[in-house]
């Protein structure tokens, strides 16, 4: 079920957009995922770090983050002083739009959640909030 | 004793088990949550057997996944 904005923004630089995209598009034809920190500023999320990870499934419509690489990449956060702000994963051929199985496999309810869509030529990423079996979109500003 | 939780210090009676840390540390979902003791995962099957030690680092990873 997808809701209306969260009042959220997402704050992401073109870099590191770029390497979401690159992650994304290097999977192919499989779905890619991975992680992003930063830090928050009121109901702004900056992102300051992409953490491109592999997906067990290696799959064209599942992806689940291989478990040692999420560590080390926690641990990465921490010691740089980031807050992990979420996910993101690709889909390469259907739009970008949380599914009934993304939505209920988002256990974390402070976490933005990122689907990047490589259906059309041009990629597509949106972001949402999910709660309690409801998306809501979070708006992100490309810096 | 002391044990790192997520990086934070905190201190738990000798024994402590990781079974018994997640119910103290009311951790939600348990069934997606993975749990590693100094960077090492811990089976699932073995959360009520493993006992930790003083200083141990523990953290909670929740699965993250997802698909059509």
């Amino acid at each position: 079920m997808s809701g209306t904005n969260s009042g959220y923004r997402l704050r992401i630089a073109r870099r590191d957009y770029g390497v979401i995209e690159g992650h994304a598009r290097s999977g192919l034809p499989n779905e890619s995922c991975g992680l992003i920190a930063g830090r928050v500023e009121g109901f702004v999320k900056i992102v300051e770090r992409v953490y491109p990870l592999t997906n067990i499934d290696s799959s064209e419509e599942h992806f689940t983050i291989e478990p040692h690489e999420q560590l080390r990449a926690i641990l990465d956060m921490r010691k740089s002083g980031l807050v992990p702000l979420g996910n993101f994963h690709s889909h390469p051929n259907t739009p970008a739009r949380p599914s009934d199985e993304d939505i209920r496999l988002a256990l974390d309810p402070s976490a933005s959640y990122l689907i990047i869509s490589l259906a059309s030529e041009t990629p597509v990423m949106r972001a949402f909030h999910i709660e309690s079996g409801i998306a809501a979109a979070e708006e992100i500003e490309i810096v | 004793m002391n044990i790192i939780v997520s990086g934070v210090k905190k201190e738990y009676p000798e024994g402590l088990t990781v079974q018994s840390l997640i119910e103290a540390e009311n951790v939600e979902a348990q069934m997606y949550v993975t749990v590693s003791v100094n960077e090492e995962f811990v089976k699932n099957a073995e959360f009520a057997d493993t006992v930790l030690s003083e200083n141990d680092s523990v953290e909670f990873l929740y699965f993250m996944g997802g698909g059509i």
